[in-house]
């Protein structure tokens, strides 16, 4: 990270031309370490690609990390550059020159990182509306939602465990979660007691559960297998241990299993209050 | 560790148990235990229907509160700030001052000298950042394993709670306290702060609170972590009412603060101190006490809201009867937000403040660090939200409040320019507080770019509420505030004391912070995108590695601060080596006076005629040299 082109090696009494070498190294710096950064960092980063909403965000920390470079780049070669060339010599009181400032750089400097600002926000508002909000939790009624048929999924968390409704397939309630692959699912995510987080790592799903509040967030899962499953909020003194594995199957197996737990969890749905978007929080004085 | 030792010895000396009796600590102690037990007392005589449940489980959330309260009242009687009041009352004519020049006993009691609230403020806010730095090394040491082992989830979840609440209370004033209390009247020409008394008492009342948090242990500690997230507030134990009485003190004492440093600073300028000749650090302290009148009061009526919640079953959180979680998840980062800027901001104006001093040049971009710092403050009221981009609150605001975040960091950005163009062709002395000038710089980057991952709403997906949230704060915090903190003391102490540390142990110091300091957080990140939540003390097996690596850089960042220590208590208690006059030959003006600073500080009001940083040789002299063109 610190090639050396050395634009102007003048002998010791002229000195060098710093900014021009400041630059060039930084330049060069960026040349290099920005594409790394995509080529190497970019298929390694968390949460992978199980879902098109975990795909997303990898995507997002991509590009986030491809703009941070030149900018970490700059502050730190600038840092050690100056470390190095600008020191008082041993024991010397020299003073340096007094610069106060500098309108050109200045404005430069506001107008670059005003810049740079507002296409991140424009960048992260375009992927938020166009994902359906990106697997994040986005309310009881989103801005934007996706197109063609959806299949709810109610999650229901409550101190210190997650359970999972059907509405169309009977309002079904198990204690296990189970996605078609490839069907766009329709999460809803609330909560009977305290605020707990639901947080499907590999899927790119996190949306806090909240008593008496539907969250919703829209998954597409496009990888078959297992994905870890943890509370993301503090609820209490079994937090930590508020996680489960769901899985992904393929839709002809969905089928199968949720039939399986309609006919083992009939006798509990009978008797279960009625699938709501929300139900009535039970009392939490001293519960725990 | 007081600079009067001998004027203490001039005295006429009066036996021991007769200096005792007054109003000093060791009757605001007995005081404070008495308004404790009458607040038990009192408290456990309340009867009614909604308290039946509290009979039955011998808890009382109402005793609690009010023998806190009653407690803080006797505590601030016994130091005598009933005192003035009253006798004004009587009509008794006003008095200024108390206690200025009683030698090592002003340390114990109200004193009105803002150079003793300096210092009180420095070893008291230091006494509690050490015990919230023990929570912190426990945390880790349970964290050793994936499993909980060492202490169970209960008092896992309280050490987290007091770690962060302390750390996050106490800190808010940790540079404001010590060294805005001591500097600002000195740097501005005044012989004292504005409000005197209420200078004293905010120093009190941050006391009293922290006991107050600390005495959780004896009731069962509390599982909400510093946010305090209802409902799971109102759940938990009495342990729940000594955060909720801690944070409402700690807010009532920012507001009196900042209040009083405003007051001053706006009103006690010497002449010729004009806005734009104010050196930096004051304008941080201007910038931070503006925050903290504004975002503060709304932290004490949130706890007040919880408070009532708890004790006579209002439900201003309780959605079952009518509340909203969300409710209190808005008000808190309504101050929660504004607070992390409280804890940012005084960094910001301590490191622009050294740099020039260190580098020999004047502060490059004076006014683009001061609008940078106002800019930061006024947008720190337009982004809480961003807390909650998970939460389903006001999801159709979450790009407004993805902008108003990211626009944050331009204002930012102005104080790394400034920094950067102050080293600029400098002739930079690597001192002890110039290496933590500069590794703030370097922390507070990787916190802040960070934090734009952090800040777009389909990547915070991922990293909220993880760890690599948790690592991103800390950067800023402890990265940016407690740099800049240690910095200041390695700075002003000289003056503060007159004595020197040993600046072979304080490079120890440095380096081993530094060093250990990365080697724990960095790691962190990796953490939270690997999906680690916050405030666990179970995780997944994979991530066991990872978090052997950070206990153990943590407890070596615990030794570092072992060695500030050792070295305080070398140096300025045993070997006590007189500092120099103006040993970093700075050219601000309480360098200029003498020292030990006298009590009224100033014997004439100064004049200013520029601004403090009047370094470095004129450019035309060196050639025209322009940090653009880079000429010669």
């Amino acid at each position: 990270m610190s090639s050396e082109p050395a634009a102007a090696q003048g002998g010791p009494p002229a000195e060098p031309n710093h900014a021009r070498r400041f630059g060039t190294i930084w330049l060069l710096a960026s040349l290099i370490a920005t594409p790394l950064v995509v080529v190497l960092l970019g298929p390694i980063l968390p949460p992978g690609k199980a879902s098109e909403q975990a795909a997303g965000q990898v995507t997002d920390n991509t590009v986030l990390l491809a703009m941070a470079t030149p900018v970490l780049l700059l502050v730190l070669i600038y840092l050690a550059y100056s470390t190095i060339y600008f020191r008082q010599p041993k024991g010397g009181v020299l003073e340096g020159p007094a610069i106060r400032g500098d309108a050109r750089i200045q404005t430069t400097w506001i107008i670059v990182t005003t810049a740079l600002v507002l296409s991140l926000a424009v960048y992260g508002t375009v992927r938020l509306l166009g994902d359906n909000g990106g697997g994040s939790g986005s309310g009881p009624a989103p801005l934007t939602s996706p197109k063609g048929p959806k299949l709810p999924v109610q999650v229901i968390a409550q101190q210190w465990a997650f359970t999972y409704r059907y509405p169309t397939y009977g309002g079904v309630e198990t204690p296990h979660l189970v996605l078609p692959q490839g069907e766009m699912i329709e999460l809803h995510v609330t909560s009977l007691d305290v605020i707990h987080s639901f947080w499907a790592f590999q899927l790119g799903v996190k949306a806090d559960a909240n008593p008496q509040v539907d969250n919703i967030a829209f998954v597409k899962p496009t990888a078959l297998g297992s994905f870890e499953i943890r509370c993301a909020e503090l609820c209490g003194i079994w937090h930590g241990e508020m996680f489960d594995q769901g899985r992904v199957v393929t839709p002809a197996a969905f089928e199968t299993w949720i039939h399986q737990q309609q006919a083992t969890f009939a006798p509990a749905t009978a008797v279960l209050p009625p699938y709501s978007r929300t139900y009535e929080p039970s009392p939490t004085r001293r519960g725990g | 560790m007081n600079t009067t030792t001998a004027a203490a010895n001039t005295q006429p000396t009066r036996p021991l148990w007769r200096r005792l009796i007054g109003f000093n600590l060791l009757t605001a102690v007995l005081l404070g235990v008495g308004g404790y037990y009458l607040g038990w007392f009192i408290g456990h005589q309340i009867k009614g229907t909604s308290f039946a449940y509290e009979k039955k489980s011998s808890e009382s959330d109402v005793a609690l509160l009010l023998a806190y309260f009653f407690g803080v009242i006797g505590f601030l009687i016994g130091l005598g700030f009933a005192n003035y009041p009253l006798s004004r009352l009587l009509g008794r004519p006003a008095s200024l001052r108390e206690k200025e020049s009683e030698g090592w006993s002003r340390y114990f009691g109200l004193c009105t000298d803002h150079k003793v609230v300096g210092m009180q403020y420095l070893i008291g806010i230091g006494l509690f950042f050490f015990i919230g730095g023990l929570n912190a090394m426990l945390i880790r040491v349970e964290l050793l394993h994936s499993t909980p082992t060492v202490v169970g989830p209960n008092q896992y979840l309280s050490l987290v709670g007091m770690h962060g609440t302390m750390m996050m209370g106490m800190m808010t004033s940790g540079v404001l306290g010590p060294f805005a209390n001591y500097f600002v009247p000195l740097m501005i020409g005044a012989r004292r702060m504005a409000f005197p008394r209420i200078e004293a008492l905010t120093f009190w009342l941050l006391m009293a609170a922290g006991f107050i948090l600390v005495s959780t242990i004896f009731f069962g500690g509390f599982p909400t972590g510093w946010t305090g997230y209802e409902p799971l507030n109102d759940q938990a134990v009495m342990g729940m009412d000594s955060y909720i009485m801690f944070f409402a003190l700690v807010g009532i004492s920012m507001t009196l603060l900042g209040l009083n440093m405003m007051a001053t600073i706006i009103t006690m300028r010497a002449p010729g101190l004009t806005w734009s000749r104010l050196p930096i650090f004051v304008w941080s302290v201007f910038a931070t006490s503006v925050l903290m009148v504004l975002a503060a009061p709304m932290l004490v009526a949130t706890l007040l809201m919880a408070a009532l919640d708890r004790t006579i079953n209002t439900s201003f959180f309780i959605s079952g009867g009518g509340g909203s979680s969300y409710l209190f998840e808005n008000l808190f980062w309504f101050f929660g937000h504004p607070e992390v800027y409280i804890l940012a901001l005084p960094g910001f104006g301590i490191v622009l403040e050294l740099l020039p001093v260190f580098t020999r040049k004047p502060l490059w971009g004076y006014r683009l660090a001061i609008s940078g710092m106002l800019g930061v403050s006024l947008l720190s009221f337009f982004v809480w939200q961003h807390h909650l981009f998970v939460s389903g609150i006001n999801a159709d605001l979450r790009p407004f409040y993805m902008l108003s975040t990211e626009i944050i960091s331009i204002p930012t950005g102005f104080i790394f320019l400034c920094v950067m163009g102050t080293l600029w062709k400098a002739r930079t002395s690597f001192t002890v507080p110039m290496l933590f000038c500069l590794a703030w710089t370097f922390n507070f980057l990787i916190g802040g770019l960070s934090g734009v991952f952090l800040s777009d709403a389909p990547s915070d997906t991922t990293t909220h509420g993880s760890f690599f949230s948790m690592a991103h704060f800390h950067y800023t915090i402890m990265g940016g505030l407690i740099f800049a903190f240690f910095a200041a003391i390695y700075y002003w102490i000289p003056k503060m004391t007159g004595v020197r540390f040993n600046e072979r142990l304080a490079k120890w110091h440095f380096w081993l912070m530094f060093l250990a300091f990365n080697s724990t957080f960095m790691p962190l990140f990796v953490v939270g995108m690997e999906g680690q939540p916050r405030r666990v003390s179970e995780y997944a097996p994979n991530l066991h590695g990872l978090n052997t690596w950070v206990s153990i850089s943590a407890f070596v960042l615990g030794v570092s601060m072992l060695i500030f220590l050792v070295n305080t208590v070398y140096s300025l208690v045993f070997v006590r080596a007189a500092a120099e006059q103006n040993p970093w030959r700075s050219k601000s003006i309480e360098w200029q006076i003498p020292h030990p600073v006298p009590v009224n500080n100033f014997e004439q009001i100064p004049v200013f005629d520029s601004d403090p940083y009047d370094y470095g040789v004129p450019v035309t002299a060196i050639g025209g040299a322009q940090p653009a063109s880079a000429g010669a």
